[in-house]
């Protein structure tokens, strides 16, 4: 199986300041991939050298088979991106958006029109297609972006945060969408401060000061540092860390 | 060029639905017409003149009708009780002061009775005119204004067949034939007015696409950065033209501005020119990261050098020599030229085709720098 996403040694400097640090890893497609880290950990800037948003200092990587630094045009017709900021046109409406972004992928108006339908169908968007964008309820937000990244069907979906503020009942449909659409093949590389959620990936990193310090199954994970949880596993990663930087 | 077309129907629903932009677009072009239209009026006229009459005959009756009858004379404001032109002026009553001695109706007989052109030069008459020299051109301008009706009421006083004998100048002016600065004033305005709206707009529009996260939105998708510039561009072309129309129109309707020379030649290079104004908005957006600094920018970068830079008030040949060189940097210099060869001269392209090279490839130089700095900043 081809892999989705490898990255080997990428790195990203701002100035003296490392962000992101030699972080290597593949994701298989189809797999959904959590990539987890406390705040600052580096993970938005990864995503966004992936992304082609951002140059990355040195190292390599690919995305769907393409080299993030020669072949960007093509990553970019295969990516779904859902940044952690909300970032939809907040004086159209939901629909403009979802209709903009459609004619952007150059799809057919008939299709437009039946994704919007399905979309806001399970997503429980339907009232609220002709409302302004800025003016929906932050979760509604949510669900209009989640609408809006996978309506021209990408190959490889990343998702920064993207249950942000949204409430439990939807954060699990959202979830459900995420494994239908995993199960239709797209590859799934998720950030997330859910551990929760975090169990419900095939496989998770965990980043630190721009560096991945673990990375594999989550179950697996639970049973090497032989914690309780996901969550304690984190908690207890990343305040051993802290205390070892502390020490030195 | 699909998706070109929707990016810029998107960015023209935004100008619909957001009415700051609208006020910007429409409203400031035609309040700035009307503003400069009226405020940096040059033509002097109503100078304020006050008339002490010793003579107070019909002769000097009808003397004091000719001068405030003309468009450059007007009564002083105040009643002149004082005999004194220098007090009048003093308290500021009148800028002129005309004094009509003893006599004026007596020499008006002599004149309708002459029987000799000689006899002309042997009776003398004089009128005096004190005028307040702080205003210089005003001052200037009273005296040859009255001299002008003082001829005229001569003219028309000598029995029928009589010239009057000297050497006289016939002033013919051309291109401006009223010396009318609105004449002059109206196509610098446009010029202005385009390249602050443009400029403006633009520069606004991306820095609010980076401050909200749309711009990196967008860039993720199949869009290329120089699509995205071309589609940002072609609503703003319109609503500069559109401007243009409402500023011509004023002039042309309002201010009574000439158009002589060809409406085609002038919409190419003002296209030109506005695609000038939106290569430096762009530029801007480049640097900036807020909408205010971006709207700040664009009001520094494009109002000062188009009115101070432009030949729009100043000349640029009194310029300091090193103000003259920066001039050529600036799109407004060429772009004043030619709208008024244009309007005033009707000039055709021979005459412009330097100006319009000089403007085209300004253009080019801006919007090539402009879309490489958006690109790099992109990365
Ligand atoms: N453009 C930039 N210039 C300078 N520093 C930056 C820039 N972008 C990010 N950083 C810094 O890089 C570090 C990593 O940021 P990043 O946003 O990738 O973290 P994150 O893991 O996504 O955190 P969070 O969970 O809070 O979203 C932070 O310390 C941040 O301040
Ligand atoms: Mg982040």
């Amino acid at each position: 199986m081809p892999d989705a996403v490898t990255i080997e040694k990428l790195t990203k400097k701002f100035g003296d300041f490392t962000a992101v640090d030699q972080i290597s890893l593949t994701v298989g497609e189809g797999e959904v991939f959590g990539f987890l880290g406390a705040n600052g950990a580096g993970k938005t800037t990864a995503i966004r050298m992936l992304c082609g948003l951002l140059l990355p200092t040195s190292g390599n990587g690919t995305v769907g088979g393409f080299d993030i630094y020669r072949d960007n045009e093509k990553i970019k017709k295969s990516i779904g991106y859902m940044s952690q900021k909300f970032s939809l046109y907040g004086d159209l409406t939901a629909y403009e958006n979802l209709w903009f972004y459609g004619s952007v992928y150059q799809l057919k108006k008939k299709v437009i029109k039946d994704r919007i339908n399905q979309l806001s169908e399970e997503l429980g968007l339907k009232e609220f297609l002709h409302r302004q964008a800025e003016k929906l309820p932050l979760g509604w937000r949510q669900r209009l972006a989640l609408a809006a990244s996978v309506l021209h069907r990408p190959k490889i979906l990343f998702l920064d945060e993207p249950t942000g503020g949204v409430d439990p009942i939807f954060r699990r449909r959202f979830w459900e969408m995420l494994y239908e659409l995993a199960d239709k093949g797209t590859t799934l590389f998720v950030t997330t401060h859910y551990m929760d959620e975090a169990e419900y990936c095939h496989r998770i990193s965990i980043m630190h000061h721009g560096r991945i310090i673990e990375l594999g199954n989550p179950s697996d994970l639970i049973q090497k540092y032989q914690q309780p949880n996901l969550e304690e596993l984190f908690v207890q990663l990343i305040s051993n860390r802290s205390r070892e930087a502390a020490d030195v | 060029m699909y998706k070109i077309k929707f990016i810029a129907l998107k960015e023209l629903r935004h100008i619909m639905r957001d009415p700051r932009s609208l006020v910007i677009a429409i409203l400031m072009p035609i309040l700035m017409t009307l503003l400069y239209g009226y405020a940096i009026n040059l033509d002097i006229k109503n100078i304020k003149l006050a008339v002490i009459d010793f003579d107070k005959t019909s002769a000097s009756s009808d003397l004091i009708g000719r001068f405030y009858n003309s468009e450059y004379f007007s009564k002083a404001t105040d009643q002149v009780y004082i005999d004194d032109p220098e007090m009048i002026l003093k308290k500021g009553q009148a800028n002129a002061v005309l004094i009509i001695g003893p006599g004026l109706g007596e020499a008006i007989q002599k004149l309708k009775n002459i029987q000799n052109p000689a006899n002309l030069m042997i009776d003398k008459y004089e009128l005096g005119l004190t005028v307040d020299g702080a205003d210089a051109n005003m001052a200037a301008a009273a005296g040859s204004y009255s001299s002008i009706i003082v001829t005229q009421v001569i003219k028309d006083n000598l029995p029928p067949g009589f010239e009057l004998p000297g050497i006289r100048i016939s002033r013919q002016v051309f291109y401006n034939p009223d010396l009318k600065s609105s004449h002059f004033f109206v196509p610098g305005l446009i010029a202005v007015i385009l390249m602050m709206i443009s400029a403006l707009l633009t520069s606004v529009t991306i820095a609010r696409e980076k401050e909200t996260g749309t711009m990196e939105q967008l860039l993720t998708t199949p869009i290329t950065p120089r699509q995205i510039i071309i589609a940002k561009m072609l609503p703003y072309i319109g609503l500069a033209i559109l401007d243009g129309i409402i500023v011509l129109g004023f002039g042309v309707f309002h201010f009574g501005v000439p158009f002589i020379g060809s409406t085609l030649l002038l919409f190419v290079f003002g296209v030109i020119y506005v695609i000038t104004a939106l290569a430096i908005g762009i530029l801007i957006s480049t640097m900036v990261k807020t909408q205010l600094l971006a709207m700040m920018g664009a009001m520094i970068v494009t109002v000062l050098p188009a009115v101070m830079l432009s030949g729009f008030i100043f000349e640029i040949k009194n310029m300091p020599m090193i103000l003259q060189i920066i001039t050529h940097i600036v799109p407004a210099r060429y772009f004043i030229l030619i709208i008024r060869g244009i309007m005033l001269k009707g000039s055709s392209i021979e005459l412009l085709w330097v100006e319009g090279l000089f403007l085209i490839l300004l253009t080019i130089v801006l919007l090539a720098v402009a879309t490489r700095r958006f690109k790099l900043g992109v990365d």
